[in-house]
């Protein structure tokens, strides 16, 4: 099954250590694998899995340490050397040219001409055909970039590399944007990989995907280099605490709930959607002090209308919400934030939640830059601005430690302990929180879970909408439904049923 | 009807010859924005190309090496604009708003140097050659007056004009620059991860613009007319880069835009002609009004360059 050849190394990272200034990214990490090896680099959003990979395709120059490819030792300054070197890197975020064909994309750079640079692109799509039936790696040469899944997206980048004549292939969060059918592919496609020889490092923090492609894993921890394991010694457990540093429970810890009077009803709710088309068909729902109350449902059945109903940032057509008795409905977002004491985490992090060319300490008053101490008569006050930030940054460990940081550098991760500080230092009655642990890794799912629990210890009530069934299950005092944007069954999160819920959630009547 | 044919000829005429300058300034715009740098200072390029290129051929007597030197003097003025915005990432906007200023500025200052103070060239000499005119006449192909005369017995500059759009199209779809050059338009940081240089390739583009630029404003003072004035150059720039935008980015599409505002030119000048009851400033307004119009009923349906306008930097290696 495994086809490592183990007399030969083809990367050894040797002390490597990359430094951004005083920031230390890689502290002394070492790494080696075999021509034939599915290595994973595991380790917790902004850990520095990346910055050791950038610095093996020379997007990066380490500051100390040595690299070594096929036992040679090698200064890679550029990626050019790099893919001389037989080195191909799959970046998270494709590097694609949208309005390209894939043929285009593939030999950029490295293009198939006749005289006098003139493109051969006949020749061109045969060559790229070959390589992707060798590899079973099905992609349409003629296709647009921007007609094409992110699947075959994907494809198209590993069949850059290969075309480069990459015998090392770099692959940064592979799975982040695939569907589970698409992952499944992948897995096929290095297996196919590995048995030409071809050696493959994956950096990923998802535990299940290494047990099942891997053969051995690195664990790298804030920079460090933690350890190097043969993967089927090792449980997801076990490579979870490695990855984290303590000990890591996948359920959630919490005492019962101190269920109090009712704070948010909506009634008979209905919005429509940007078609136009009715998405929220006469919902209703209470929520109560002391609870979270998990909304269970399948994508697309109305949740993202519904939220931004109750925030204020869709028009409901009608029924009505009702905050503390008061009305609210079609109330404006800084009303229900500030007036109302409704806060939420929003669905996309990157869109709704955060300035991405905003640094931390901005980002951390969006919602109160208009009041003091922060702003006095207009006049922002800079000094109280970042004595909260750096508040916030040690209260909820915000890594790295620095409020000038603009919010596009920090780890998705990050990106959301930022988000879940502003939200929670407003000290809402209600939150509201979607999908609030979606691409997020084990760690920060965790730490995302147990502040959604204090707030409703505090006796504050929490709405959850999440696609992830064990989330909801886990994390809820209440479970409710929702199928084609209505209610369509309540359970007690203590003797939820999974299968029931997902048969309700599916529209199947219990 | 012969007199109708001809009237046809002449719109048809003015039209190719009022267009030339901006085809040339049209198709260096589509190839600098491709690569992702907008370049609003063609205006400027432009007038000070319509002046170097006047003020050579005058001297030299010779219309060619005016042209050829228009187009160095626009280049000259897009290396600071390339400067300013590749290499040290300034706004593009800003540094072609002071490119338009810089050129006309440097015109009129070398015109009052070497023109005894005044703020235009003298005549010169040689205009561009009719390179077909050999057709025309007593006992030739067709007659020297007429419809085919009017519309084929041009310029050279309106020849090479329309060569340049082949050239341009062949350029961008069909050859290994060209494509990089999209790419770098599009995705500079996939370019740079293939070992692209981003900053070598726009270098390249918005000189070309310039040089383009350069040699419209000549297409306009040493053919259409010949010599250089202050208000000779008076918004071609920038009807050119609507034109640009109005062909979506692509040389034949820019060709046709061109073409359609120097009809307007063209139907303006003939209105005149025939003393058309509208006063003549109204009819000037003709093909700056077409300009707004086209603008506002169709850029929002034609798709920039992805990485337009964006400042690349390399970052730390």
């Amino acid at each position: 099954m495994t086809s490592i050849d183990f007399s030969r190394k083809t990367v050894e990272m040797i002390d490597v250590v990359k430094k951004f200034g005083d920031f230390v990214a890689n502290d002394r990490i070492s790494l080696t694998v075999h021509k034939g090896e599915v290595h994973a680099l595991l380790g917790e959003n902004g850990a520095g899995k990346t910055t050791l990979m950038n610095c093996l395709y020379g997007l990066y120059r380490p500051t100390e340490g040595k690299i070594r490819i096929n036992g040679k030792e090698v200064v890679i300054t550029d990626p050019n050397v790099a893919i001389h070197h037989g080195i191909g890197m799959v970046h998270q975020h494709f590097k694609l040219v949208e309005p390209f064909t894939v043929t285009q994309n593939i030999i950029l750079g490295q293009e198939t001409t006749k005289m006098m640079g003139i493109l051969d692109l006949a020749a061109a799509e045969k060559k790229v055909s070959e390589i992707s039936e060798k590899y079973g790696l099905t992609v349409d040469p003629r296709a647009k970039i921007e007609d094409i899944s992110v699947g075959s997206q994907q494809r198209v980048e590993i069949l850059k590399a290969l075309y480069r004549g990459a015998e090392i292939l770099i692959l940064d969060e592979p799975t982040a944007v695939l569907t589970p059918g698409e992952i499944q592919e992948l897995v096929t496609i290095i297996r196919n990989l590995t048995a030409e020889g071809k050696t493959i490092i994956i950096i990923t923090h998802k535990l299940h995907e290494i047990k099942q492609v891997a053969d051995y894993c690195t664990i790298i921890r804030r920079g460090k280099f933690i350890d190097t394991v043969e993967v089927a010694g090792v449980t997801e457990h076990e490579l979870a605490s490695k990855m984290v540093g303590r000990e890591v429970s996948f359920a959630v810890d919490k005492r019962p709930a101190q269920r109090g009077e009712r704070v948010l009803a909506i009634e008979n709710l209905v919005v429509k959607d940007n078609r136009g088309i009715q998405v929220v068909n006469g919902l209703s729902l209470d929520l109560h002090k002391g609870e979270i109350l998990g909304i269970a449902g399948v994508d697309g059945n109305g949740q993202s209308e519904l939220i931004e109903a109750l925030m204020g940032l869709r028009k409901v057509q009608s029924g009505r919400i009702r905050m503390r008795d008061k009305d609210i409905t079609n109330a404006s977002p800084k009303q229900i934030i500030s007036e109302h004491s409704i806060c939420s985490i929003p669905e996309d992090r990157q869109k709704r939640g955060l300035v991405m060319e905003f640094d931390v300490a901005e980002n951390l008053i969006l919602e109160n830059y208009q009041r003091r101490p922060f702003s006095e008569r207009g006049v922002l006050d800079h000094q109280e601005i970042y004595k909260f930030a750096d508040q916030c940054i040690m209260e909820f460990d915000v890594r790295p430690q620095d409020a000038q940081m603009t919010a596009k550098s920090l780890s998705g991760g990050n990106q959301q302990k930022v988000i879940i500080a502003r939200e929670v230092s407003n000290d809402p009655e209600v939150l509201v929180a979607s999908q609030p642990t979606r691409g997020l890794d084990v760690g920060a799912i965790e730490y995302v879970h147990r502040a959604l629990v204090e707030q409703r210890d505090r006796g504050k009530a929490v709405l959850l909408i999440s696609f992830e069934l064990d989330e909801i299950i886990n994390v809820s005092d209440r479970i409710a439904v929702i199928f084609e944007g209505r209610i369509v069954g309540e359970v007690d999160a203590e003797n939820a049923d999974e299968n029931n819920i997902g048969l309700m959630m599916a529209g199947g009547r219990v | 009807m012969e007199a109708l044919v001809n009237d046809l000829g002449f719109i048809i005429g003015t039209t190719l010859m009022y267009s030339t300058p901006l085809i040339f300034t049209a198709t260096g715009s589509v190839i600098t924005e491709r690569s992702g740098i907008i370049n609003i200072g063609l205006e400027g390029m432009m007038y000070f190309g319509a002046f170097v290129g006047a003020a050579v051929a005058y001297f030299t007597q010779d219309p060619w090496i005016g042209f050829l030197c228009a187009g160095l003097a626009g280049a000259f003025l897009a290396l600071f604009h390339a400067i300013a915005t590749v290499t040290f990432s300034a706004e593009q906007i800003v540094s072609g708003i002071a490119i338009n200023f810089l050129g006309p500025g440097l015109a009129l200052f070398l015109s009052r140097l070497f023109f005894d103070g005044a703020t235009q060239t003298l005549t010169i000499p040689n205009k561009m050659p009719l390179p077909l005119n050999f057709l025309f006449g007593d006992g030739k192909l067709f007659a020297s007056t007429g419809f085919m005369d009017l519309v084929f017995n041009q310029f050279a500059t309106v020849y090479l004009s329309i060569a340049l759009v082949f050239v341009a199209w062949f350029f961008l779809y069909k050859t290994r620059l060209g494509m990089r050059l999209m790419a770098v338009g599009e995705h500079p940081e996939a370019a740079d991860s293939l070992g692209i240089s981003v900053y070598r390739i726009r270098y390249g583009a918005v000189m070309t613009s310039g040089f383009l630029a350069g040699l419209g404003g000549a297409a306009m003072s040493i053919a259409v007319v010949s010599r250089f004035s202050n208000t000779l150059i008076s918004g071609h720039g920038f009807i050119a880069l609507a034109a640009m935008i109005f062909g979506k980015w692509r040389p034949q599409g820019a060709l046709l835009a061109c073409l359609i505002f120097g009809g307007a030119k063209g139907l303006e000048i003939y209105l005149g002609a025939k003393g058309f009851p509208v006063p003549s400033s109204i009819l000037a307004t003709l093909p700056y009004v077409l300009t707004i119009i086209i603008l506002v009923g169709w850029v929002g349906r034609s798709r920039p360059p992805a990485a337009i306008g964006k400042i690349f930097d390399k970052g730390e290696a």
